[in-house]
């Protein structure tokens, strides 16, 4: 919605007000971990605790480092996610476009059917698709971190719902100019969708860089492991070192605040600014 | 190329379809626009699924072959007061999450999608509980519930408050993971509820300022309608997610506590039933009925959004 010129400032302001009070409430949690981070392990466990650190230990971090081969799981979890980002948003993208503008015989059955996908708990089918990557002989490697990730019932879902809100008048007059149907879906539909390619970006992203069950079970050898499986050894048995959980969970959570900053200003390029006006 | 005289010439007394020829053009560019999706979930998704619900019907410990029981696990679970309560937490817990959830993103999302200053700000802000690692937001708040020397009891004690003890008391348990979980998903959904904001075009907006339109009008009638298909998808989503509840109550609970009674979910008891103690037919078994549930209640949503999801 317009906040433009009469009801101006005041409802800013309000708008200010409530967003501000909210943040607050939402980032507690997160300021509190940025503190453990920097307590010594003593200080971490101290009762009433501490708002922030006695002697602040920067060397947590370090500590992350040595601990775990923080290179090598940070290399293989960007080679995971790019890997499952971009096949996602090509493959989900083209099927979204299908379901949502072509007509075809089983269309909602099919739909349907990759819905219940998402039906299925992932703790379940585990064992199964264990058996499944040991016979492709993909254990271990990047084939099965990636390929798998690629293909989403989620994504489809998204684009789809996202697609089916455009105005239908500019593929009416490309079809009319005997544009392929991939052409319209390049052309027409890609163009005016970047907000919500932006936002199934960014959950992949972020559900390829937290997914700690599925490498865990399917990769074995230390030169395979992601980084979500670093940060959790840090959870030990009886007792959990709490500053460097939190170090490594921020160290691994930064780039992804980061790129979010970054991707976010798509969400401003509105359709009225494509040129677009329904 | 197809073209498009053969639409043009069809007899204006004929049903609006399409001629023959153009229809099959058409559905088999859309079969092979969603095959690539089609094949990879049903080899890496479908086929796995299948196989656990063959193993519904049958006793395995996940090392020697599985026996064939028949309908024993499904009329044990009947009996079992563990998997039904655990149905009840889980229902419970959806009640408690997706409405809550879903309306505060909605709004938020508007409040996101405004033109003023610091704006990149607060959608960050925002969405910092959706990005953080689960594992750490789980540790966190577990401290902050605590009874003693947790955050939030310090604060309720000032403003003379009472204390409950949060995870450790079955009237509050289930409803303390409740708030964490909205917490987490607010931003999640708002996320997807501001590009959904983002597909309505402007001149509706400019229309009804033309008219005078102010801006609950703008809300209700414009904003809201347009933005279903989106909400739509967020509702589904939500319902789909919170019936298979996992982490937050494996990494908030202890795994002894009797406070389980009232926070095991029907997905925590499948893990405990299948990793635990490797019954792993009986959690397969488990799986395959909530699976069910799931999918009535989608149907059911996916029947009634005639009703209310606005399409173009």
């Amino acid at each position: 919605m317009n906040t433009s010129t009469r009801s101006g400032k005041a409802s800013r302001l309000a708008v200010h007000v409530l967003l501000a009070a909210g943040a607050l409430l939402m980032i507690m949690p997160f300021l509190w971990m940025i503190s453990t981070s920097f307590k010594s392990f003593a200080d971490s466990m101290s009762i009433p605790p501490k708002w922030l650190p006695v002697e602040w230990h920067l060397d947590n971090y370090l500590r992350v480092i040595q601990t775990i081969d923080f290179g090598t799981y940070y290399l293989n979890t960007v080679i995971v996610t790019l890997g499952r980002t971009v096949g996602q948003l090509v493959l989900c993208s083209l099927a979204a476009y299908s379901f949502a503008s072509l007509r075809f015989p089983f269309k909602n059955a099919i739909f349907l059917a990759l819905l219940a996908v998402l039906m299925v708990p992932s703790q379940v089918v585990m064992i199964p698709s264990f058996v499944i990557m040991r016979e492709f002989n993909w254990l271990d490697t990047f084939y099965v971190l990636i390929v798998p990730g690629i293909f989403s019932a989620f994504g489809t879902f998204l684009l789809r719902q996202f697609f089916m809100t455009l105005p239908k008048d500019l593929e009416e007059a490309a079809k009319i100019d005997g544009c392929s149907y991939f052409r319209i879906y390049w052309n027409i539909y890609l163009p005016l969708s970047k907000a919500a390619l932006v936002s199934l970006a960014i959950f992949t992203i972020l559900a390829s860089w937290n997914d700690l069950l599925w490498p865990l079970i399917m990769t074995s050898s230390e030169d395979m492991r992601v980084l979500s499986i670093g940060i959790s050894s840090f959870q030990g048995q009886h007792s959990t070192d709490y500053p460097l959980l939190m170090a490594g969970a921020l160290m691994a959570t930064l780039p992804i605040i980061i790129l979010f900053i970054f991707l976010q200003r798509y969400f401003i390029e509105g359709i009225a600014m494509n040129g677009i006006k329904g | 190329m197809s073209s498009p005289i053969t639409v043009t010439t069809k007899p204006p007394e004929m049903p609006k379809r399409k001629v023959g020829k153009l229809a099959r053009h058409e559905a088999l560019w859309g079969y092979i626009f969603i095959l690539p999706v089609v094949l990879g979930l049903g080899l890496f998704y479908m086929a796995p699924s299948a196989a656990s619900l063959f193993l519904s019907f049958t006793s395995w410990d996940g090392l020697t072959s599985p026996q064939f029981v028949g309908m024993d696990n499904f009329t044990n679970l009947m009996k079992d007061d563990k998997f039904t309560g655990s149905m009840l937490n889980t229902m419970m817990y959806t009640v408690g999450t997706v409405p809550l959830s879903v309306a505060i993103a909605t709004v938020l999302a508007v409040l996101l999608n405004q033109k003023i200053r610091g704006m990149v700000f607060y959608r960050t802000l925002y969405f910092i509980p959706v990005i953080t690692m689960p594992i750490a937001v789980g540790m966190v708040w577990k401290w902050l519930y605590n009874s003693e020397f947790g955050l939030i009891n310090h604060v309720l004690g000032v403003l003379n408050l009472p204390q409950p003890n949060w995870l450790f008391d079955e009237k509050f348990a289930l409803f303390s993971i409740v708030l964490v979980s909205v917490w987490s998903s607010i931003g999640y959904n708002a996320v997807i509820l501001l590009s959904g904001l983002q597909g309505i075009s402007s001149s509706y907006y400019e229309a009804a300022s033309l008219d005078g339109a102010g801006t609950m009008y703008k809300f209700f009638r414009i904003t809201l309608p347009l933005l279903t298909p989106s909400l739509f998808f967020v509702l589904v989503m939500s319902f789909i997610n919170s019936f298979q509840v996992f982490d937050l109550i494996f990494i908030m609970m202890d795994q002894q506590t009797t406070m389980l009674e009232s926070t095991r979910t029907v997905v925590y008891s499948i893990w405990e039933d299948g990793f635990k103690y490797f019954n792993m037919g009986y959690a397969s078994a488990q799986a395959f009925i909530l699976f069910v549930v799931i999918l009535v209640i989608t149907m059911v949503q996916m029947y009634i959004q005639k009703r209310w999801v606005h399409y173009q």
